[in-house]
């Protein structure tokens, strides 16, 4: 049992601090390249410079095997970065989903070729991908999704919709599942896909979201062809396949969101209450004291986690609990801290300071991460029944065919 | 970063709870609650024919010299188990405030019969009802005699000597005393609990002879600094039995029926299950980190000490009350094994201080920057 760096982790520390410290970008270049500016073409643009000079320093991915721009990094290594980009405030935006879920799905399941050309553009973030799973009659019942497949000579032509797909409208490719055959019960008729996301017959809308920016969109397949050398996975497979993407998808949501626990103990911290410390006030000393012990709970977590996978073993059941942990702790911050404003709680920030807390935009997006990628529902579901083996929910669709 | 158990611990662990499960430690749980018994002797003869009383006792002392992650690993599966025995009492409380002390001449009388399994110890804090303060102690030392009536002092029917926490006017404050309770003037009797799987006693000293532990006038900051490090395994002990607890509601969930489908199928009840879940491995890594800090003696020992025991409480509290309701009106029946664990979790959430008091000291730790997670 040892929680501190070895010599050779510890050596990994000091350099990614020594480069985030000589090439992290100014604080307003951070501010300008985050989800949500005004510009989202030019923050684009500067997230990308930024990802190319991660990739360039092998920083990027570094726990990716070395031909697709990695360097074979071991999961605590890879951990230590991520702390450090963490700990100095580095942008993560616009290439999560691709590095995160497309990244391992296509290591899984794409031919060398297909890797060798997609993996290290995806990398330095030369191409943006985003997931193409969600439908409106097909959410957390992701196996009920309507997309048609249909095979045409050597490709497959696509033709339906699929719905709050963050980032599709600038997306250079996407990952989709689709149905392949009707006939079969639902979760055996999938098959999944790589597309590009300029095919003809794509359209796409964006759907503005609670926080006012629009993130995520609709998207329109009209008879979009795609060619069956970008199936991942066998004919059939599509479930699968997406239960890869959807496994990597919450191990990486299981970061904890900001402004959380460490922002708010560090406003209280300098703060006094009708003329008293604030932390010293009991009622604001109990929640803080919960908020603590969680979010060290989802920390000391992921490091069982990455320890696990060190040794060579599969991650216990614990990895299931990170996103359902901490994404309840975050909206519950977010209301805690904006309620201690009192009446002046009511006011958005004016100008969104990198650096500066805004529980304000936490209260209004905190709700999402309870949806995406499972929502808390869901999450409890996998849990009592892949983990604790409890008898699944009848279902009555199950073994039928489709479109019976 | 190597953030688990080693292989040896692993097996440790497998031992632990192989020989807890032949031996029925769990009856006899229920045995010593129902006969309103101490402790129980055949099990506790058994345990200490493992030698597991000697686990961290230094091996100067006559003990196997291991560290307090070991212990962990076996207060787990005590917990997990209710074993009915004083083996927390001496060692996380009565061998650790010795140990603190480690040079003293006490130490070095009582440690190897502690370790042998010899001797037991107790320790004799509270006086009453509420949250004690230094300045509120009524049990009085004046110079080598003892003067007070102590309450809830666990397995004080059986020590043999106890480290009672008593105001030292002359050093100006508190002393953590050692009493043998074979001598003249102590008066002492069993007291009924919440949970009678544990034998507690009250502890009456009229005179007695003591000696004082540590630094006259620091018995207040050996007791918590001792209540931080006990804490610890505490903690697992309480994990120990919220996964008990979680294993049973699955259990009977799968096993009984209502309305033609077993219970464990209803959201409303894996969702629960679930939280019950998160909750107990949300523990476990606060816990593991605890024996982390204690075992390097980290300076971040009283925070996350205090962490490890907040969920852990709070995950057996959740895990022994839904137990208990999962089994409905079973549950409430002596005959089910629900409400051994419902007592219990009182017990730990109590057993150190309150969950109120934990709250304010990690709420101390996190004001004075002492709780950051700093690499």
């Amino acid at each position: 049992m040892d929680f501190q760096d070895s010599a050779s982790e510890a050596e990994v520390r000091a350099d990614a601090r020594a480069w985030l410290a000589a090439n992290l970008p100014d604080a307003e270049a951070r501010r300008s390249m985050g989800y949500g500016v005004a510009d989202e073409a030019a923050a684009l643009a500067l997230a990308k410079t930024w990802q190319a000079r991660k990739a360039d320093a092998g920083w990027a991915c570094m726990h990716w095997p070395a031909q697709y721009g990695g360097r074979g990094a071991s999961p605590i290594e890879r951990l230590i970065f991520e702390e450090e980009e963490r700990r100095a405030g580095a942008p993560t935006g616009f290439f999560e989903i691709g590095l995160g879920m497309a990244g391992p799905t296509l290591q899984a399941y794409a031919s060398e070729e297909q890797k060798a050309s997609l993996l290290p553009r995806m990398l330095r973030g030369q191409d943006v991908w985003c997931q193409l799973f969600s439908e409106p009659a097909a959410g957390s019942d992701l196996a009920a999704l309507r997309m048609r497949a249909v095979r045409d000579g050597d490709d497959w032509v696509l033709t339906g919709q699929k719905t709050w797909t963050s980032g599709a409208h600038y997306a250079d490719y996407g990952i989709i599942v689709a149905r392949s055959d009707p006939s079969l019960p639902k979760h055996r008729g999938l098959t999944f896909f790589f597309v590009d996301m300029r095919s003809p017959g794509i359209t796409t809308r964006q759907i503005r979201q609670i926080t006012g920016p629009a993130d995520f969109d609709d998207v329109f397949f009209d008879e979009v062809r795609v060619a069956d050398s970008q199936r991942l996975g066998a004919v059939g497979a599509g479930w699968q396949v997406a239960l890869t993407t959807l496994m990597n998808e919450r191990l990486s949501l299981g970061d904890v969101a900001r402004p959380g626990y460490e922002e708010l103990v560090a406003r209280l911290r300098m703060s006094e209450i009708g003329g008293r410390p604030a932390l010293e006030q009991a009622d604001i000393a109990a929640r803080v004291t919960d908020w603590h012990v969680r979010s060290r709970g989802v920390a000391f977590t992921r490091a069982r986690i990455i320890t696990a996978l060190s040794r060579g073993q599969e991650p216990g059941p614990e990895a299931s609990i990170l996103k359902l942990a901490s994404t309840a702790m975050f909206q519950e911050i977010a209301d805690f801290a904006t309620g201690l404003e009192d009446q002046g709680g009511v006011l958005l920030a004016e100008d969104r300071q990198a650096g500066v807390a805004d529980f304000q935009f936490a209260y209004l997006f905190s709700p999402s991460f309870r949806v995406a990628g499972g929502t808390d529902q869901i999450l409890r579901n996998i849990i009592a029944e892949r983990v604790l083996g409890l008898p699944p929910e009848p279902r009555v669709d199950k073994d039928v065919p489709f479109n019976s | 970063m190597d953030f688990g158990f080693s292989d040896e611990q692993i097996a440790l662990r497998d031992q632990a709870r192989r020989v807890l499960t032949a031996r029925d430690a769990l009856g006899a749980a229920r045995r010593v609650t129902e006969a309103g018994l101490d402790h129980d002797a055949a099990l506790w003869g058994e345990i200490r024919a493992l030698g597991w009383p000697a686990i961290t006792i230094p091996e100067r002392h006559g003990g196997l010299g291991l560290g307090p992650v070991d212990l962990c690993v076996v207060a787990e599966e005590l917990g997990r188990s209710l074993a009915p025995t004083p083996f927390a009492t001496n060692l996380y409380l009565a061998a650790e405030a010795l140990m603190l002390d480690g040079a003293s001449e006490a130490a070095a009388r009582w440690l190897p019969l502690l370790a042998a399994g010899e001797a037991s110890g107790t320790v004799a804090i509270a006086e009453g009802r509420g949250e004690l303060t230094p300045e509120a102690l009524a049990t009085r030392i004046d110079g080598t005699r003892i003067d007070g009536v102590k309450v809830a002092a666990p397995d004080g029917l059986a020590a043999d000597f106890a480290l009672v926490l008593a105001r030292d006017a002359a050093a100006g404050g508190a002393s953590l005393a050692l009493v043998e309770l074979g001598g003249k003037g102590v008066c002492r009797q069993p007291e009924a609990t919440i949970d009678p799987s544990r034998g507690h006693a009250e502890l009456r000293f009229a005179g007695a002879p003591c000696t004082v532990l540590g630094r006259a006038g620091d018995g207040w900051g050996l007791w918590n600094r001792l209540r931080d490090r006990a804490a610890v395994p505490f903690a697992f002990e309480a994990i120990g039995g919220a996964q008990a607890c979680l294993e049973a509601a699955i259990g009977w969930a799968r096993e009984r029926h209502t309305f033609g489908r077993p219970i464990g199928s209803y959201q409303a009840i894996k969702h629960t299950l679930a939280d019950m879940f998160v909750a107990i491995e949300l523990a476990r890594s606060n816990a593991y980190y605890a024996a982390w800090a204690l075992s390097v003696d980290a300076p971040q020992l009283t925070g996350a000490a205090a962490s490890a025991r907040i969920a852990a409480t709070d995950a057996f509290w959740l895990a022994a009350r839904e137990n208990l309701q999962i089994h409905g009106g079973l549950g409430f029946t002596h005959e089910s094994d629900c409400h051994l664990f419902y007592r219990r979790a009182k017990l730990l959430a109590v057993n150190l201080g309150g969950p109120r008091f934990w709250r304010a000291r990690l709420a101390g730790e996190i004001m004075a920057g002492r709780a950051e997670l700093e690499r």
